[in-house]
């Protein structure tokens, strides 16, 4: 009968407003003998909401770098991109294989092979390239962890398969607990079109920015004072934007917090193949083995191949869950963002290569740990120190000594002039969400080794002339 | 408030509450129900209703800890299936819920609809052929299959094509057109540039030339089921409707609403229009709406008609225009089926029309794919071009979540730009199409049934009423069931097109060869004779 009653109330209050507003509209009309015009027609609340971020300073920066990018012979004072995760060591691993191999990339001979694919539309994905996706997801885990090509579910990129989780485990109003600084292109890919907030779980430079349960207890409670309702936790693993694997014993806290709480847990491990030594690396799916799969169903792996194998322009993203019900409903949905038929039949056959599959694995570790090296030292001699890292394609670089004023105004005074003066776009660790100010994360696997010397001695001109200013 | 249900088609108006606790009742309810339809002076109409919104707002507000069942609960009368489902509610209390019993972490409310095992004819019927599919030679007694809109005649010329172009691997060092040099990078969500203009050229002439269609009003994503789903999202908020003329494709259900709220209402069309979309239809089915509370945010029509294969004429698309601009909605025409018209019939797009007339061009859009045109499913080209800027530029952000594969995007490019091979493409597939369309009516109609005048599309919309049991949608149902489960061959039923008049099954021919037609009206044949209904 409430439930009713509310509805008929609520229904006759809008009615009546409309009323009321027509009314003055009429009367203003005859008043001042204007014409109403005829309204434009309207756009969705999702369509002109700000929730896609793109005003905001991380791609400010990108703004700078488009107008005037750097090259090496043609512009050699132009804006290095530094803002960019994008993995360019390896690629002639890859031009190589598909050189050498052509059937991935033709569909062999005879008629069937191409006619099937190019009919291909079923979101189960290609049986094969999710076999080969598990397998390459277990050597990049050392075969410590087993993965099951049926819980496989395949999406156009992780972009799109952060988003269609969040749909699946969260209703609008509920919210994400998202250990801070992450990744910015989170406040577009969880919230804009699902309706679910992002809460932070404060982390902080005196323990490494690590996830802590006290951390975890007071984002829960932040939630609760809002009266909003948990539904999971999402964590980066290795994270980004701070290039460092997270510990087991923290993993190890954070799932026994959700199964606490009976929430689910995402894990985004898509810089797993990236780790500069494949043992620091644990990933969620080994912690479940270890305790048998017991309670699993409440964990989520987020992957995809742009990163470690430097294919983002492929739009190859995978979810990989531990809950039937989840895997089910994730792949209907994925009839939204399904994979081309002819990349999954070209990276099945790429990675179902278990020769050249360990091979890059191994060749793209150490390269990208041979680049941290390098960036490391020329910051250092610098007189600019980092977190210390051990994966990803950045480092996190500690400028608060620079700061004018330790606030958020400050970094974002310290980021103009570096894009500026500087003429390197980094991201400002503001845009990140990092409660912190100072800190910026700086990405060195999207250039050459050339690029990145020379960005390394701009950076020590201006550290240069900063020291004889204060002198 | 959270309305985190997918409303299910109910077809009564609701009614405002009646329990009218006798004459003091009767007396308090009846100038309120005036009130709520919009009638009532400024006082009763207005202010009576305000104060006693305020006055319920602070009543609920105090009573909301005690009583977490007086919060609107989510619509789910109509969906008895989530009566057993834990409820975990979105607002119920939020204490540490410490020991929840065996611990199960639940999905949303809008992920447990979708959870559900398909009900629809349409999809069960495509899941039973997967099972046990026909094959001339390996598999003569499997269900063959004509529910899926796909097209086979043309496979050979593409497979050609593919052979005399792709004969250098897909990484060519000296600007080989379809290396893989410069595209594994990020490229722009809504599409390579070469891709767009190619498209905007192929689209060109796939209506005949008489449009020129501008790339850069033209966002491409993976499939034209992702176009759908993100024009809904940006022209219509959650709980809007849209009105679909039926019968409609039955993924409009899914790709229209599942993730964004938004309802359909349907446009019924008859059998003595040739199901085309009348005006007083679209009014009728307007005022239903805003009856039902509803707020209509635009017209979604398909042109060529699916499942029905017919055309709108030109003078159908001035009073569709009229109505938008009337009521100021939006309109999305899917034209997915353009470069699939065999018969004799003129095809008029809609930017034929805002080419040639003076509308307001910023309320239509078009949708556009390679799936049915191109006979290319599997690589997942769709598109959206809308004359809004502002439609564009929120589509375009929306495309990173539903992005070409490159390596595809470059090959499609090139292909496209073929003209040569275009030209001969789109003729013959025509030719072909036209010719099977011709040998499968011929068939029917020698069965007694009769097929709907069409001349576009890969199927066609054969009336049935005289097989079925009864005049009536379970009817109709027997009939679909006897032909999947006896004869073996899986048809879409009108029903899950949403069609109001029963009898009336989609039959997809362009998976067929010409031999295997023979087959499919003989298994047509043995069925029908067990169910000719008497007189």
């Amino acid at each position: 009968m409430a439930k009713a009653l509310l509805l008929f109330v609520r229904r006759a209050f809008f009615f009546s407003m409309i009323k009321i507003c027509k009314t003055i509209l009429t009367l203003a009309n005859l008043i001042m003998g204007l014409e109403i015009e005829q309204p434009t027609v309207g756009l969705s609340k999702v369509a002109v909401s700000e929730t896609h971020g793109e005003d905001s300073p991380y791609f400010a920066g990108w703004k700078a770098y488009d107008e005037d990018p750097y090259d090496e012979l043609e512009n050699p004072s132009g804006v290095i991109q530094m803002g960019l995760a994008e993995n360019q060591v390896s690629f002639d691993l890859l031009e190589e294989y598909l050189e050498k191999h052509s059937e991935a990339s033709t569909w062999g001979q005879g008629a069937t092979g191409f006619r099937e694919n190019a009919l291909f539309q079923d979101y189960h994905g290609l049986k094969s390239f999710r076999q080969a996706m598990a397998s390459f997801m277990e050597q990049i885990r050392g075969g410590r962890a087993k993965f099951d090509p049926d819980r496989v579910v395949l999406t156009a990129g992780a972009t799109a398969a952060n988003e269609l989780l969040i749909f699946i485990l969260a209703d609008p109003g509920d919210a994400l607990l998202v250990p801070i600084p992450y990744y910015p292109g989170f406040d577009r890919d969880l919230r804009w079109r699902t309706g679910v907030k992002i809460v932070p779980i404060h982390c902080d430079s005196s323990n490494n920015f690590q996830v802590t349960p006290q951390a975890l207890e007071a984002a829960y409670k932040d939630a609760e004072a809002m009266n909003i309702k948990v539904r999971g936790v999402l964590i980066t693993n290795p994270s980004n934007p701070l290039g460092a694997t997270i510990q087991r014993s923290v993993l190890e806290d954070i799932l026994d917090f959700a199964t606490q709480k009976n929430i689910h847990l995402v894990s985004d491990e898509i810089y797993s193949g990236s780790t500069f030594s494949s043992s620091e690396f644990v990933s969620i799916a080994e912690i479940l083995e270890a305790r048998g799969y017991k309670d699993s169903e409440r964990v989520h792996i987020v992957y995809s191949l742009s990163k470690d194998l430097g294919l983002p322009g492929f739009r190859v993203g995978t979810i990989y869950s531990y809950n039937d019900k989840v895997v089910t409903t994730a792949r209907k949905m994925s009839s939204f963002t399904l994979i081309s038929s002819q990349t999954q039949h070209l990276l099945a056959t790429m990675l179902s290569d278990k020769v050249f599959t360990k091979n890059y694995i191994k060749i793209n570790r150490e390269r990208l740990r041979k680049r941290y090296e390098m960036i490391i030292q020329g910051l250092r001699s610098a007189g600019i120190e980092c977190l210390k890292g051990n994966a990803g394609l950045f480092c996190w670089m500690n400028l608060s000594p620079l700061l004018k004023t330790p606030t958020k105004e400050g970094e974002l005074s310290l980021w103009n002039s570096i894009i500026h003066d500087l003429k390197l776009n980094i991201s400002p660790g503001s845009s990140c969400h990092c409660s912190e100010p100072g800190w910026f994360r700086v990405c060195f696997a999207n250039m050459g080794e050339q690029t990145l010397e020379v960005a390394l001695k701009r950076i020590h001109n201006f550290m240069e002339q900063k020291k004889t200013e204060t002198n | 408030m959270t309305l985190t249900q997918i409303r299910t088609q109910s077809k009564e108006p609701e009614h405002p509450p009646r329990k009218p606790t006798g004459a003091t009742g009767m007396r308090l309810i009846v100038p309120l129900q005036g009130v709520v339809q919009g009638r009532g002076g400024l006082i009763l109409g207005s202010l009576i209703p305000c104060a006693l919104f305020y006055f319920f707002h602070l009543y609920l507000k105090r009573h909301r800890s005690a009583n977490p069942s007086s919060n609107p609960p989510s619509p789910s009368a109509s969906s008895p299936n989530l009566a057993d489902i834990p409820r975990t509610a979105s607002r119920s209390n939020l204490s540490s819920r410490g020991s929840f019993g065996p611990g199960r972490a639940s999905i949303s409310t809008r992920a447990m609809s979708i959870a559900k095992p398909n009900d629809s004819p349409y999809y069960i019927g495509l899941d039973k052929v997967s099972g046990n599919p026909y094959d001339r030679t390996s598999n003569p007694d499997g269900i063959i299959q004509l529910g899926l809109s796909e097209n086979r005649l043309c496979l050979d010329l593409i497979e050609k094509w593919m052979a005399k172009n792709l004969r250098d691997s897909i990484v060519g060092t000296d600007g080989d057109d379809l290396n893989i040099n410069g595209i594994t990078t990020y490229q722009p969500f809504d599409g390579l540039m070469e891709l767009k203009v190619a498209m905007a050229n192929f689209m060109s002439r796939v209506v005949g030339k008489v449009v020129s269609f501008d790339a850069s009003q033209m966002v491409l994503t993976a499939g034209a089921t992702p176009a759908v789903e993100i024009l809904s999202f940006c022209l219509a908020d959650h709980g809007n409707a849209f009105l679909v003329p039926t019968p409609y494709y039955p993924g409009f259900d899914r790709d229209m609403r599942w993730r964004t709220g938004v309802e359909l209402v349907p446009v019924h069309c008859r059998s003595t229009d040739n199901f085309i979309l009348s005006v007083t239809a679209l009014e009728q089915a307007y005022n239903h709406a805003r009856k039902r509370g509803l707020k209509v945010r635009g017209l979604l029509i398909s042109n060529p008609s699916n499942p029905v294969g017919n055309l709108l004429p030109r003078e159908r698309l001035f009073d569709i225009l009229n109505f938008a601009q009337e009521k100021n909605i939006h309109i999305i025409s899917d034209e997915i089926f353009a470069g699939s018209v065999y018969g004799e019939d003129e095809f008029v797009s809609m930017a034929q029309i805002l080419e040639e007339e003076d509308f307001d061009k910023n309320r239509v859009h078009i949708i556009y794919g390679l799936s049915k045109d191109l006979s290319l499913p599997g690589f997942r080209v769709g598109a959206i071009y809308s004359y809004n800027e502002n439609v564009l530029t929120a589509a375009k952000r929306l495309t990173r979540f539903s992005s070409i594969s490159a390596p595809s995007q470059r090959l499609l490019a090139s292909m496209l730009s073929d003209a040569s091979f275009i030209e001969e493409y789109i003729e013959t597939n025509k030719k072909r199409i036209g010719n099977i369309y011709g040998l499968f009516v011929e068939g029917f109609r020698r069965l007694g049934i009769r097929c709907m005048e069409s001349s576009a599309g890969l199927y066609c919309w054969a009336d049935m009423g005289k097989l079925i049991p009864s005049y009536s949608e379970k009817g109709e149902l027997d009939l679909w069931d006897k032909l999947l489960n006896i004869a073996k061959i899986n048809v879409t039923p009108g029903s899950a097109c949403h069609c109001i008049e029963p009898g009336w099954f989609r039959c997809c021919f362009t998976t067929l060869t010409e031999d295997d037609i023979p087959i499919v009206i003989e298994r047509i044949r043995k069925v029908a004779e067990t169910c000719k209904s008497p007189g």
